[in-house]
């Protein structure tokens, strides 16, 4: 049995910044993730990002994570990284099990920071199975981390941040994306991204939805139809499109199993994206020494991921016995970083779903 | 169908391998899922639903929704999304739930 002071599972934005944080207080940390390299979905990301200078705003995900990874480093005597590593349970004991190479690893820490993301949400449709229907991200990882194309012609299903932001990214990389649907009478993501796919020539069709996908083994077709003001079909408003690739963008949900399988307490909070763990302002969770970030926590943007696993670390750190003159200004800045991350108008649905979960 | 030129990105692949996907060689790269492999190859179907049988695809890449499962190298049930390619892999298309040995 490995022992360690603070287990993180995930190396993605939020695990990266707790790992760096925890690690630059003193913390011994093992960093667990089950995909060959760290960076999470920041590896898939070629737009710049938002925010401010804090946050690495103006620069592109994937070379974020390559800055994570260099800050990293300078912790390499306190940081333990696993890769291709599974965590397949975390026991009452507060063991956690780990499957390597084909090996059952077990792993006694003193805290846990769970920072697993989210995955993506489904939409339902007669033959919605088909090969050619992809999640986005699976379409992002596809063609930005692998250089393989989805194919020649893309529909997509979501106009939010990352039904927008794949569009893009498959322009960029020479496939055509014929429209973007979305139930919703307005687009959800911001409008920055909006305005470049509208100049690119891509038509944005607000309250419409797919009714059916055609195809036999891969998809050839799709039928949209128009949604009336209560989001219900509009009988006689069918119509084609030929697409070899429908790529859905419906939102993520928290990849909680490791939270539930511990007891800790959960609520339904549709605004976060499903299921999310209630915790305090330490973002610690029902269960002492059981802390969670990023995406787990609730969905948002990878900057608040960053945010939260820096919190998560700092706090995680702080509980072991770790201290340092400037912890409380870096708790402070952390939490006036997210505060002004989720302002405004477009932080509105965050902010209401966080108040119902954070005690 | 592979991207050959990007305005940002760069893809460093592996060396070229040959492997075997139900009885036909193909060719691929070395380290990368055996998805993205067969994908360029135009191979779209990979696993089936238990069921009905019902062709799956790639949907999430990242080893979560299990649409992807196929035989690799005599075992059932790989994850091709994630699983690495390497020189002569066989591949096989599975048929039903696959036998543990």
């Amino acid at each position: 049995m490995i022992t360690t002071e603070l287990a993180i599972i995930g190396g993605g934005p939020a695990g990266l910044s707790a790992a760096i944080s925890a690690a630059s207080l003193g913390a011994k940390v093992i960093l667990i993730d089950r995909s060959e390299n760290l960076g999470g979905q920041l590896i898939k990301q070629t737009h710049m990002f938002f925010g401010s200078q804090k946050q690495y705003a103006s620069i592109r995900g994937v070379d974020i994570a390559g800055i994570l990874m260099k800050d990293l480093e300078k912790y390499q005597d306190s940081i333990e990284i696993m890769l291709d590593a599974t965590v397949i349970s975390v026991y009452e004991d507060g063991v956690i099990a780990v499957e390597q190479n084909e090996k059952y690893i077990k792993i006694k820490p003193q805290s846990i920071i769970v920072a697993t993301g989210a995955s993506e949400k489904f939409l339902t449709f007669p033959n919605n199975d088909l090969p050619g229907i992809y999640g986005a991200g699976a379409v992002q990882t596809l063609m930005n981390v692998h250089g393989v194309a989805p194919g020649k012609n893309v529909v997509m299903v979501g106009a939010g941040n990352i039904g927008l932001i794949v569009s893009y990214q498959l322009m960029q990389a020479g496939i055509n994306v014929k429209a973007i649907l979305d139930a919703s009478p307005k687009i959800g993501g911001y409008l920055v991204h909006a305005s470049k796919i509208r100049r690119m020539g891509i038509p944005i069709l607000t309250s419409h939805t797919v009714k059916y996908a055609h195809g036999n083994n891969k998809l050839e077709k799709v039928t949209l139809c128009r949604l009336d003001e209560k989001w219900q079909q509009v009988p006689g408003s069918e119509f084609d499109i030929e697409t070899d690739v429908l790529c859905i963008s419906v939102g993520l949900s928290p990849l909680t199993e490791l939270l539930w399988q511990q007891g800790c307490e959960m609520k339904y909070v549709p605004e976060l994206g499903g299921h999310v763990p209630v915790r305090n302002d330490n973002l610690e969770t029902s269960i002492k020494g059981i802390y969670v970030a990023g995406d787990v926590a609730g969905v948002e943007e990878a900057s608040s991921a960053m945010v939260e696993g820096r919190l998560a670390g700092l706090c995680a750190a702080k509980a072991l016995g770790y201290n340092s003159p400037d912890l409380e200004d870096k708790k402070n800045d952390c939490l006036e970083q997210l505060n002004s991350l989720r302002s405004g108008h477009v932080g509105e649905k965050i902010r209401s779903g966080l108040s119902k979960v954070t005690v | 169908m592979r991207i050959e030129e990007h305005p940002i990105l760069s893809f460093n692949k592996g060396k070229k391998v040959n492997f075997v996907f139900d009885g036909k060689t193909y060719e691929g790269c070395e380290g990368e899922p055996i998805a993205a492999a067969l994908h360029a190859a135009g191979i779209m179907v990979l696993g089936h639903s238990h069921n009905k049988q019902r062709p799956r695809g790639f949907y999430c890449a990242i080893g979560n929704c299990s649409s992807c499962l196929m035989v690799v190298n005599g075992q059932p049930n790989v994850r091709v999304c994630t699983e690495k390619l390497q020189e002569g892999m066989v591949v096989e298309t599975q048929v039903g739930k696959g036998d543990l040995k």
